[in-house]
């Protein structure tokens, strides 16, 4: 655990004359499951959209495996390679077949000769439950099965660290577990993942670590038995009662 | 007007052919000045890139800019007695007249298609170009396997669009001599006396050019849109597959 994957520091985000993040100062350890949990406009995309350079942040620090991505000298396209995104409306390319999403970055980007690629996708298409489908287009699947498409393109291209962006939250409520159950399943192969969920009940059970945001700031982060049981600040309990009522 | 069909149907046939050949080159070359313009003007600027990029693209964009607002604020009629007696005043040399046709619509399409293509590749939405940036896919990449293709057939109606109101406004290029279509008949009702007749006709023949071209890309829309199933695959011809088709 003393590997540190994610640095983040003293983190500022503007957008225009709203100061959305107001200094984040987060740290990743190597194979860690955090969860970012908070109410709405806190600011959870955001700063997951800084860490792989999809906002340029406004002023502060971003080291990723040592490496300060926000340095102008560094190619970002190289850094964000190693890092994976799910973001809650899939992004699936529309005019690829399923098995063509898994391939391209693979090919494009890592250079990896087209069989070899097919093959890799084909290991994480089984993995997630959709290598029946490999010639669906995504307009032809369901909410679920794009998603685990989604979570199968990001991991062919094999990153060290894997961001979602609230997984599950366009999802009937059916398919929820379906998409819950792989990334529950990811957590035990010692990928570094960072999610920003809604699903109580799932932060419980895989976090190794829960982060609370409130209004740009991390207000506390501690273990979830921690946090769900016994928080130390008060919007952190606010929040939960106000989340687990809701349930 | 019988007489006009069965004795001079080879100059008719002539100025079509030239018509077709000129709007065909100049849809063509103008939709890929549009896409590289497309693609140029879509280019991401980041706070993180260095100056010196950012400066020069800012330059291109805005001469791409200024490209684009010209030719669409401006009729081509002109345009093309600008460019063709302004190339034959200033250097002395006269340009062929059908290269200038070719050169004056293609340059004038590609300033529309500038602008359709833009449409295009916006139309296609922002999360597919934040999935291809978070799996390291550069601009161009993105552009070319995910992007484009998307947008091409989005714009293909306004596309064929361009096309037919090429096959229309070649006639424009009369001014220059150009023997296209209608110069040719203008030419014949001229000497005959015989505008109504003739022009009857060559209606007829700019009817049938742009309602057969606007069949043939109706015919390949639907082709591109692909097929409508899928099949799902058993186990064991999951294998054979992946390794054979779907290729990208
Ligand atoms: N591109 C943008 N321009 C201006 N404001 C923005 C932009 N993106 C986000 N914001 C603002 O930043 C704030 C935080 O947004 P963010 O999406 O990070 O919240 P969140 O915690 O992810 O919320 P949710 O749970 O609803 O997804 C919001 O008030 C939002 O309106
Ligand atoms: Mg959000």
């Amino acid at each position: 655990m003393a590997d540190v994957i994610m640095d983040v520091r003293n983190l500022k985000k503007n957008f225009g004359p709203n100061q959305i993040l107001k200094g984040i100062n987060f740290k990743a350890y190597r194979g860690e499951v955090v969860c970012i949990i908070g109410a709405s406009g806190s600011g959870k995309s955001t700063l997951l959209r800084c860490m792989n350079l999809l906002e340029i942040p406004t002023s502060g620090e971003i080291y990723f495996e040592g490496v300060n991505i926000l340095d102008r000298s560094v190619d970002p396209m190289r850094l964000t390679t190693k890092m994976g995104m799910v973001f809650q409306q899939f992004n699936l390319f529309n005019n690829l077949t399923v098995l063509q999403n898994c391939v391209l970055g693979q090919t494009v980007v890592l250079k990896r000769p087209r069989n070899e690629a097919r093959r890799t996708a084909m290991e994480y298409l089984e993995k997630v439950g959709m290598a029946q489908f490999i010639n669906a287009r995504p307009h032809q699947l369901s909410g679920g099965q794009k998603q685990r498409v989604a979570i199968a393109r990001a991991l062919s291209m094999e990153p060290d660290t894997l961001l979602f962006d609230e997984p599950t939250s366009a999802l009937d409520p059916e398919m929820v577990g379906e998409v819950l159950k792989v990334i529950v399943s990811l957590a035990k192969t010692g990928l570094t993942m960072l999610v920003v969920t809604h699903e109580m009940d799932f932060a419980r059970e895989v976090a190794s670590r829960v982060v609370f945001m409130d209004g740009g700031v991390i207000a506390e982060e501690n273990t979830p038995d921690v946090i769900f049981n016994n928080p130390k600040n008060d919007r952190t309990r606010a929040f939960l009662t106000r989340v687990l009522r809701k349930n | 007007m019988g007489y006009f069909i069965v004795n001079k149907y080879p100059e008719f046939l002539r100025g079509a052919g030239v018509t077709l050949l000129i709007s065909i080159t100049g849809t063509v070359v103008g939709f890929l000045i549009g896409l590289l313009i497309g693609v140029v003007r879509t280019i991401p600027m980041r706070t993180t890139d260095s100056k010196i990029k950012t400066a020069f693209l800012r330059v291109v964009k805005f001469i791409l800019q200024a490209y684009i607002e010209i030719f669409r604020g401006t009729p081509m009629m002109v345009q093309a007695m600008v460019i063709y007696y302004g190339i034959a005043s200033l250097f002395h040399v006269s340009m062929n007249q059908l290269f200038a046709g070719f050169f004056i619509v293609s340059v004038n399409t590609g300033a529309y298609m500038a602008e359709i293509v833009r449409g295009g590749i916006e139309s296609v939405d922002r999360g597919q170009f934040e999935a291809a940036h978070t799996m390291g896919i550069r601009h161009g990449q993105t552009m070319r396997h995910i992007i484009l293709p998307q947008a091409i057939r989005n714009i293909l109606p306004a596309i064929g669009n361009e096309f037919v109101i090429n096959i229309k406004d070649t006639s424009v290029l009369s001014v220059i001599s150009v023997t296209e279509l209608f110069f040719a008949s203008n030419s014949i009702a001229g000497t005959y006396m015989a505008y109504f007749q003739t022009m009857i006709i060559t209606c007829a023949v700019y009817f049938v050019l742009t309602f057969t071209v606007t069949r043939i890309l109706r015919m390949v829309e639907r082709k591109l849109d692909g097929p409508s199933n899928y099949a799902i695959l058993n186990d064991s011809a999951i294998s054979e597959n992946a390794m054979e088709e779907g290729g990208v």
